[in-house]
């Protein structure tokens, strides 16, 4: 496995390469997919280092870790996009306990945990689809804890949620499910949505003149992830949530979607939380990592440091991968 | 009964030793269902509130409403006439069997229109489109629920209500009505034809004394009959009832597809019993206030 006397960062990246990739290598041959994930893997190791210097800033650093000589000056700490601040709660029994995330601006944060910890409830409090019983939630610097159904609708219009199955509209088709943001919020006339829609399909890897006609019920599951996501940032979104987005995908659709993710953060420099099972992807993708464990967050960092604990609950989660 | 009832005020039954714990138990289902229908008519009466104020709220959902009106109103043209049709033959068969005993079968036409008008119409389309419509409704927006679409539609900043229980309510209230007048038209019509073939009534004498029972009863606003202002205030309640059924079952639909199938059978159990009660009450209402 990862070896604790290399420099946790570096040490891990071949490591979820080598595993990640013998999958996406098989779908992906061109020139241009591979520079674009080189340049993926790079930005994420940029990204982990950044969060490990913010999260362990007394902390000695690990041993083989970069020497303070290497690193990057100072930067201003982005802005935060999302915050719960100490969440917590409760349908009868407890559902999360003192819970405190932040993502960043960019950050992809990946929430795991075994089922029924409330890692979804988490997404639907960023989304004040629930309302805590005690802490706040911070969107953009908004707290969005109290706020009002109609004013709660008009939050969520900045944020793009990706679900489990995809949650297209069954009766639109694909381009249609993709132009209701456009034609429920904003006045563009239909040239426009048209040209938005073809962009965002393409983005998502999809032709449009092949999938924009077709019904969700006529698209494999990995079509309907990526529509899905064409849908959620069709209002060009700079909050994305995504919920289990490669469960129940084969190895190769995993890999696209997952660095689909990581294209969306890497080229519009979106801000992402992720809820998933597939501590693989996870590794790819996270800027950090936030592990629930009864009801609370009993681990955040970056991967590289979920894959170097020592705890006994991380090594056994960890195990079955 | 005085131990019960003091019981219940101090909630003493469940200290009690364990020959009394029966009786608690029961006691406590019996406050848990009550609990459970209250709130459930407090949901269904948010709802309902939220879907007619939403009526005169933008956005209108114009599309949604013509949509609807297609699905509840010309969808359940077929069948509304073929229960109107024959129901009305039958009146005509039985009352022209049963009066012409007493030498009465001219009345056969003015009985068909009372009946049709009054109540058979608006009471048998209400039921034939509370079968057709309802289980839809509840069927398509109890799977929107399963397959997260409702929640799709909330993060997309869209309130589902809007969005699709005031468009559905719309439609029904403005289809019922006119499914309701075709289906009295009908109903007429079959009584005509069993009236002029089997109990030998000529057909200009039959609409004579339609039209007499029509105008019998009185007008309101000197034009409009009674018997008219019945016969569609009730179906336009009746599509208020069975769209709102529709709506609350199917999105308070749980557990997958076995839920799905459960929400349309309460839909149209529920707004079955529904039409049936209120009918009654409503005729009782008209008939104390129209002149």
């Amino acid at each position: 496995m990862i070896g604790d006397d290399r420099d946790p960062v570096d040490s891990a990246l071949p490591e979820h390469r080598s595993a990640a990739d013998q999958a996406a290598d098989a779908s992906d041959a061109t020139a241009d997919q591979a520079a674009s994930e080189a340049a993926d893997e790079r930005k994420a190791a940029s990204v982990r280092r950044a969060i490990r210097r913010e999260l362990e800033p007394d902390e000695a650093p690990a041993a083989g870790a970069s020497q303070p000589a290497t690193a990057a000056p100072t930067k201003p700490e982005p802005a935060a996009v999302v915050q719960l601040e100490h969440v917590s709660l409760a349908f009868g029994d407890p559902v999360l306990e003192d819970v405190s995330i932040t993502a960043r601006e960019g950050q992809t944060i990946v929430i795991v945990g075994e089922s029924g910890t409330g890692k979804s409830t988490t997404l639907k409090l960023i989304l004040r689809l629930l309302r805590p019983d005690e802490g706040r939630v911070l969107v953009h610097g908004e707290d969005i804890t109290n706020v009002a159904f109609d004013e709660a609708l008009r939050i969520r219009q900045t944020m793009g949620m990706v679900f489990q199955g995809a949650a297209l509209f069954d009766s639109l088709d694909v381009f249609e499910n993709v132009a209701y943001p456009l034609r429920e919020h904003t006045t563009l006339d239909e040239e426009e949505i048209a040209a938005r829609v073809r962009e965002k399909l393409q983005f998502v890897d999809l032709e449009p003149d092949k999938v924009e006609r077709l019904l969700p019920a006529e698209l494999s599951g990995g079509m309907r992830k990526r529509v899905g996501i064409a849908r959620a940032m069709s209002n060009n979104a700079k909050l994305m949530l995504y919920d289990e987005p490669t469960s129940g995908l084969d190895p190769l659709t995993t890999g696209t979607i997952t660095r689909l993710i990581m294209k969306l953060q890497r080229e519009l420099g979106v801000t992402s939380v992720v809820v998933t099972h597939d501590i693989r992807s996870a590794n790819r993708m996270a800027s950090a990592i936030a592990l629930l464990h009864d009801h609370r967050i009993t681990f955040f960092g970056t991967p590289e440091e979920m894959a170097a604990s020592d705890d006994p609950y991380i090594r056994d989660f960890l195990g079955g991968y | 009964m005085q131990r019960v009832l003091s019981c219940l005020v101090s909630g003493c039954w469940s200290s009690r030793p364990l020959a009394s714990e029966p009786l608690s138990h029961s006691l406590d289902r019996l406050n848990e269902l009550a609990k459970q229908k209250v709130h459930e008519v407090q949901n269904f009466s948010v709802l309902a509130w939220n879907a007619i104020r939403f009526i005169f709220a933008r956005p209108f959902y114009l599309g949604d409403i013509v949509d609807q009106m297609d699905v509840i109103g010309v969808g359940s043209l077929g069948i509304v006439l073929l229960t109107g049709f024959f129901t009305g033959m039958v009146l005509a068969l039985q009352m022209g069997n049963s009066l012409q005993t007493f030498g009465a079968t001219l009345y056969v036409g003015r009985l068909v229109t009372a009946s049709m008008i009054r109540e058979l119409g608006p009471v048998l389309a209400g039921l034939t489109v509370a079968g057709r419509v309802g289980s839809g409704i509840a069927a398509e927006i109890g799977s929107m629920k399963v397959t997260e679409q409702i929640d799709a539609l909330n993060t997309l900043g869209t309130d589902p209500i809007k969005k699709l229980v005031t468009p559905r309510l719309l439609a029904a209230l403005l289809m019922l009505p006119v499914l309701t007048v075709i289906d009295d038209f009908v109903g007429i019509v079959g009584g005509n034809i069993v009236g002029t073939l089997i109990v030998g009534i000529p057909t200009g004498v039959y609409w004579r004394t339609v039209w007499a029972q029509i105008a019998s009863d009185g007008f309101v606003f000197r034009y409009i009959p009674n018997d008219f202002v019945q016969g569609l205030a009730k179906p336009f309640i009746f599509g208020g009832i069975i769209a709102l059924s529709g709506c609350y079952y199917g999105l308070a639909t749980t557990g997958g597809t076995e839920g799905v199938g459960q929400s349309t059978t309460r839909t149209v159990v529920a707004s079955s019993i529904a039409i049936l009660i209120v009918d009654y009450f409503m005729t009782q209402l008209l008939l104390s206030v129209l002149p």
